[in-house]
């Protein structure tokens, strides 16, 4: 005969540890602070090298230039770049009442990123934690360090919290666990067809995921030649517009390639502030203008769906 | 994970931590109703599993600090906080050298957590006094 043994559920008392309970405190210290953020906006590709970053950095002083209160997170913990474009680099963190102040920078956002906490510029991100059984740990301890950059920095209140990811379409699910369902999923993509193949996976993991939100911006997409200012395309004849097209999702921007933009970036001067007159500038502030609108009519849509 | 008492259907209480610095760590859970213990013993990794998700076996016995898991783990971090402290804590020769005897895995935080004990009292150099003034009023136990 099969003796009776209780199940974990029908045990009530938590012996001590209280895993429970201390999840239950890691999250309700996250809900606690994205309750004073109005909008968290997540940029993402799912393939590297199409300017994430440059688009967050951009994205973020072109927010602030409206008027808006700004924070950044740089999600990319292993190359963590937001801090150089937003010329932050190595800026001093303390520790507050309610957390820890992130850095200040030029363009009038907040920012916390990982290369804040390292010990030089050459640091590269390496755990205490051996790391031939990294991949047991890894994933969860780098969503760990998400959860506390948005968690713990005092962010104070803000209109908008942009979260920069790195590449990989397993990292927007990474995000939807801390932030089930952000105001917009700004998806960067380049004309090339590497980009666009890598991209449209992402829609589709967006879409399988639940995002509604989900929009597209086009980085690198032509460029006009300095010397007779004829149109040019990097990619050939693609474009993020036939990606938006074939993918029926909204283009709510498409900035063009520039070297100085490149230029300024790497001194950490957003081409927003730096060079406000270019093409590339008048796009990304374009994109700000229709998030603006974006994220108002998303207010509405919840508070017509919510009135009494 | 519970701990339960077959003999007295009752389930086990942690009573305490070890952590050997290899990796590995030892919970005692004991029995209230017939004082019965079992040990649980993991490996490095299922250590480092629970760990990285800012977890603490047995229960939490001080609040959790901001970016804990970051700082605690991050064998590459600097003193990024250094210019917040308004008193510079030095360590004694002794308080060292029994902070090198808590397991590398925790001791970046042990000495955190020692070390802002003293910036709040404005205490400038930690010897084992301090440190044991700190783990009776912060409830510490085993570091």
């Amino acid at each position: 005969m099969t003796r009776r043994i209780r199940s974990y559920a029908e045990v009530a008392d938590v012996g001590g540890s209280d895993i429970g309970a201390q999840v239950a405190a890691q999250a309700e210290r996250l809900t606690r602070r994205l309750a004073g953020i109005a909008h968290v906006v997540a940029v993402a590709s799912g393939k590297g090298g199409v300017g994430k970053s440059f688009v967050t950095a951009n994205l973020a002083a072109a927010l602030v230039q409206r008027g808006h209160r700004v924070g950044v997170v740089d999600a990319d913990v292993n190359g963590p770049t937001t801090a150089l474009m937003l010329g932050a680099a190595r800026a001093p963190l303390a520790i507050a009442d309610d957390g820890v102040r992130p850095a200040a920078t030029a363009a009038g956002c907040t920012l916390m990123s990982m290369d804040l906490l390292l010990a030089s510029a050459e640091a590269p991100v390496r755990w205490r934690e051996p790391a031939d059984a990294g991949f047991v740990w890894q994933s969860t301890l780098e969503t760990g360090a998400l959860r506390e950059f948005i968690a713990d920095t005092a962010w104070g209140e803000l209109d908008y919290l942009l979260v920069d990811l790195p590449p990989g379409t397993d990292r927007i699910t990474r995000l939807l666990t801390l932030v089930p369902q952000p105001a917009a999923l700004l998806l960067v993509t380049t004309p090339s067809a590497a980009a666009t193949a890598v991209v449209a996976r992402s829609i589709t993991h967006a879409r399988h995921a639940g995002v509604h939100d989900v929009a597209l911006v086009s980085n690198m997409d032509g460029f006009a030649c300095a010397t007779c200012g004829t149109a040019n395309h990097l990619f050939g004849d693609s474009s993020g517009a036939a990606l938006a097209e074939r993918m029926q999702l909204p283009l709510w921007g498409t900035i063009p390639f520039d070297a100085a933009v490149g230029a300024d970036t790497d001194r950490g001067r957003p081409v927003i502030l730096a060079a406000p007159h270019t093409a590339a500038a008048r796009a990304i502030a374009a994109v700000a203008r229709v998030l603006d609108d974006h994220v108002r009519t998303r207010v509405a849509r919840t508070t017509a769906a919510t009135a009494p | 994970m519970k701990f339960l008492c077959l003999a007295c259907d009752t389930v086990m209480s942690f009573a305490e931590r070890q952590l050997p610095g290899d990796g590995t760590m030892t919970a005692v859970f004991t029995c209230a109703a017939c004082g019965r213990e079992v040990a649980m013993l993991t490996n490095p990794m299922e250590t480092q599993l629970v760990s990285s998700l800012g977890i603490q076996v047995g229960g939490r016995s001080v609040p959790e600090q901001p970016m804990e898991l970051v700082r605690s783990t991050l064998a590459t971090g600097g003193d990024a906080f250094a210019e917040s402290a308004p008193v510079r804590v030095t360590w004694s020769d002794d308080a060292n050298e029994r902070l090198a005897r808590v397991p590398t895995f925790v001791r970046g935080m042990v000495k955190r957590i020692y070390s802002d004990y003293a910036r709040e009292r404005g205490i400038a150099t930690i010897t084992p006094d301090i440190m044991d003034r700190a783990r009776a009023e912060l409830g510490l136990e085993g570091m």
